[in-house]
């Protein structure tokens, strides 16, 4: 599975999430950039993206995730 | 977790037409449609979003539910969970979330928001750190059950605030046990080891529910069948002190979500139970006697006994058992009459239907003959195509998604919970026999020459009284358990009885109906209070009877009872509504019958008309019961 297609996975969660199919992710993206997207539903998204691919995030990785290119890159490397 | 609900065929999709569907009821109704599927954390979420959008508190077919959880951890991503189980149930739940580690100031401030939202259900969901943190792992056993004591004591003291502030129903979260072991196998012979505190404040907390009438949500026993891993997550806590984990949120709502609907009445009544390749393996017409598999000699037909074993359970904590099948019904029938290996006897089986129709007709059968709504009805087949046509036709049975394997059919069952329960009364344990001398009267009643004959041979006797303590939890259960012979469907909680029956100024009427079949037990209830404009007047606020004593004249009876005791409390008038539900209207010409006359020719916009009864002109009706005096 490329990054593309995870950052696109990453788009229809977060969609689903906050039910708002206008939100588009890059990898620059950081969560201030989105509206709604709080500490509450970072957390739904997280737990979200585990079950989805099947992988279990450090807690020191989730605190300093800089945007969502790094949890793309950290879900890739899990879940090879 | 939570499979035995159907899988959405196309959840993202589905949603989105709801959502797109004009009209808040409409679009309500596709929810409550959705919500009776497989959903994750994450489409519960969704769905919970979509609920949140249509702001709506109120809604017709829907009961309004509040509900406040108090908390010492964090539980605000538990709410959407709870309220998607509640539209599973025709719920509407809306959910205070106290802040967290404030549920004692919240309580005792009376200008808390908690007091302005007013509950109606209080849960207290906490964890058991803080009891843990005051025992050292050194203490001896009578100084950890010291520990115990004050920590439960303190808990008392809350839940006795809470139901005084708000005359609500308490539920009471078991501690779940994330502790680590300290010692491994040993840790059960230290007193005060986590692991040993945890399970005697458990206990302790479940006599104490127990004396003072608290409800339980049993976390504990479902993370311990579940497993730690499924409930808790450790990462999670350190993050943002979750206690119960995300991924278990749909199945914690839907736990609670039982014992709120139980409490209104809203659990299955009766299991209907598919025969060939379900209670036994194979089928009986091809097979024959000695062709099915059941019983002793094959793991399959073992696991088809356990089926029968925990049927046959459920009927004797008062669940009916019924049977729907297409077969021919002397063949059908011969099983439970000659096959050795049969734990479930004839007797047991409360409506038998066995024939070549749809089986959704048949359903209708079942609950008609067992005079019980269709929605109390769940359906146990092994056939897919069954499942899925009674599911699109029948769409208020609840048909549980059996697993392949019938070694786990119990466990399915089991975990879904259909036939949650706040109390467990006489009537329960008696009810399989009940059905089975209602048989008795079927056969009184064709061999009798006409009904006043019937009603002749019965011989029955009403013993009545007020409330009675000793039977508060089969009134509570009456009342709300009963959808037809009901003239307002007014829910009441186990306190709001309680308080009634202590009230001077009501009067309360239960009553007893015994034939020479035996005793039917306590099937009526009656609420009457002063009505505040009409100062001469008590008004009966609600009145339910059991559907299984309808046409043997008791409403007569009672009537006459409750005529007389309106006059000694000097009452010139009795007043009544009906209120007209989906389900009361089997008694939609009660009122009239009994003498009332009616106040408003239009019926008001809750489908209430009004009746009064002029006590001065009322004259006794003859029936065929005989009076016993007080009940018990």
């Amino acid at each position: 599975m490329s990054d593309q297609d995870i950052l696109n996975s990453f788009t229809r969660i977060l969609r689903d999430l906050l039910l708002d199919d206008s939100i588009v992710l890059a990898m620059e993206t950081k969560r201030e950039d989105i509206p709604d997207w709080d500490s509450f539903n970072y957390i739904n998204f997280i737990v979200a993206v585990e079950g989805e691919f099947d992988v279990k995030f450090k807690v020191a990785d989730i605190e300093s995730f800089q945007n969502v290119g790094a949890i793309v890159a950290e879900t890739a490397r899990l879940a090879k | 977790m939570m499979n035995w609900l159907p899988l959405a065929p196309d959840f993202r999709a589905d949603l989105r037409a709801a959502l797109s569907t004009p009209g808040a009821t409409d679009c309500l109704a596709k929810l409550a449609s959705l919500s009776g599927h497989r959903l994750g954390f994450l489409e519960t979420i969704q769905l919970d979003r979509a609920l949140e959008r249509l702001r709506l508190t109120e809604a017709p077919g829907f009961s309004s539910v509040k509900l406040a959880i108090l908390s010492s951890s964090t539980v605000d991503h538990l709410p959407p969970g709870i309220r998607v189980a509640g539209l599973r149930r025709r719920l509407l739940i809306e959910v205070h979330v106290g802040s967290y580690g404030q549920y004692r100031q919240d309580l005792l401030n009376s200008r808390s928001s908690l007091h302005q939202f007013k509950p109606k259900v209080v849960l207290f969901s906490l964890t058991a750190r803080e009891a843990l943190a005051e025992i050292s792992l050194g203490a001896s056993a009578a100084q950890v059950g010291d520990a115990i004591v004050q920590s439960v004591g303190e808990l008392r003291l809350l839940w006795r605030k809470a139901r005084d502030a708000f005359n609500a129903t308490i539920v009471q979260q078991t501690f779940i046990d994330i502790s680590a072991p300290v010692f491994g196998s040993y840790d059960r012979l230290v007193p005060a080891a986590p692991k040993r505190v945890i399970a005697r404040l458990n206990d302790r907390l479940v006599e104490a529910a127990q004396e003072d009438g608290i409800l339980l949500l049993d976390i504990a026993s479902a993370s311990e069948r579940d497993g730690m891993g499924a409930w808790f997550d450790a990462g999670r806590w350190f993050q943002g002190k979750l206690e119960i984990a995300p991924q278990a949120s749909p199945l914690y709502g839907d736990m609670l979500a039982r014992v709120v609907a139980a409490q209104r009445g809203l659990s299955k009544k009766c299991l209907v139970l598919d025969l060939d390749n379900t209670l036994w393996g194979g089928v009986i017409g091809d097979d024959g006697l000695e062709g099915i598999v059941l019983g002793e000699g094959s793991a399959a037909g073992e696991a088809h006994s356990a089926l029968q074993r925990y049927a046959k359970q459920l009927t004797e904590r008062g669940i009916i058992l019924a049977v729907c099948s297409k077969n021919d019904p002397a063949i059908a029938e011969s099983v439970f009459d000659k096959h050795p290996e049969m734990l479930l006897k004839r007797p047991d089986i409360a409506a038998f239907v066995a024939n070549w129709n749809d089986k959704a007709e048949n359903l209708k059968l079942i609950a008609k003959k067992l005079n019980i709504g269709v929605d109390s009805l769940v359906f146990v087949d092994d056939n897919p195509v069954e499942r899925a046509r009674i599911r699109e036709s029948l769409p208020m049975v609840a048909v549980p998604e059996l697993p392949d394997d019938v070694a786990n059919y119990v466990g399915c069952l089991a975990a879904a919970g259909y036939f949650e329960a706040v109390a467990f009364t006489a009537e329960d344990r008696q009810r399989a026999g009940l059905y089975a001398a209602d048989a008795e009267r079927g056969a009184l009643l064709e061999s009798s020459q006409s009904m006043n004959d019937f009603l002749r041979g019965l011989k029955m006797s009403v013993a009545y009284s007020s409330f009675t303590p000793i039977d508060f939890a089969r009134v509570v259960q009456l009342i709300n358990k009963t959808n037809q012979f009901n003239t307002t469907t007014r829910r009441y909680t186990s306190e709001e009885v309680t308080s009634i029956a202590d009230s001077p100024r009501a009067v309360t009427l239960q009553f007893r109906l015994v034939d020479r079949f035996g005793d039917n037990g306590l099937v009526s209830a009656m609420i009457l209070r002063p009505n505040a404009e009409q100062p001469e007047a008590l008004e009966i606020e609600n009145w339910v009877m059991s559907c299984r004593v309808f046409g043997r004249e008791l409403e007569f009876e009672a009537m006459n009872i409750a005529v007389e005791a309106a006059r000694q409390r000097g009452a010139r008038a009795l007043l009544a509504d009906y209120i007209a539900t989906s389900k009361n209207d089997v008694i939609k010409e009660l009122y009239p019958s009994l003498g009332f006359a009616n106040v408003n020719p239009t019926p008001a916009t809750n489908g209430a008309t009004r009746w009064v009864l002029d006590l001065a002109a009322y004259k006794n009706r003859a029936t065929h019961i005989a009076r016993s005096g007080a009940s018990r």
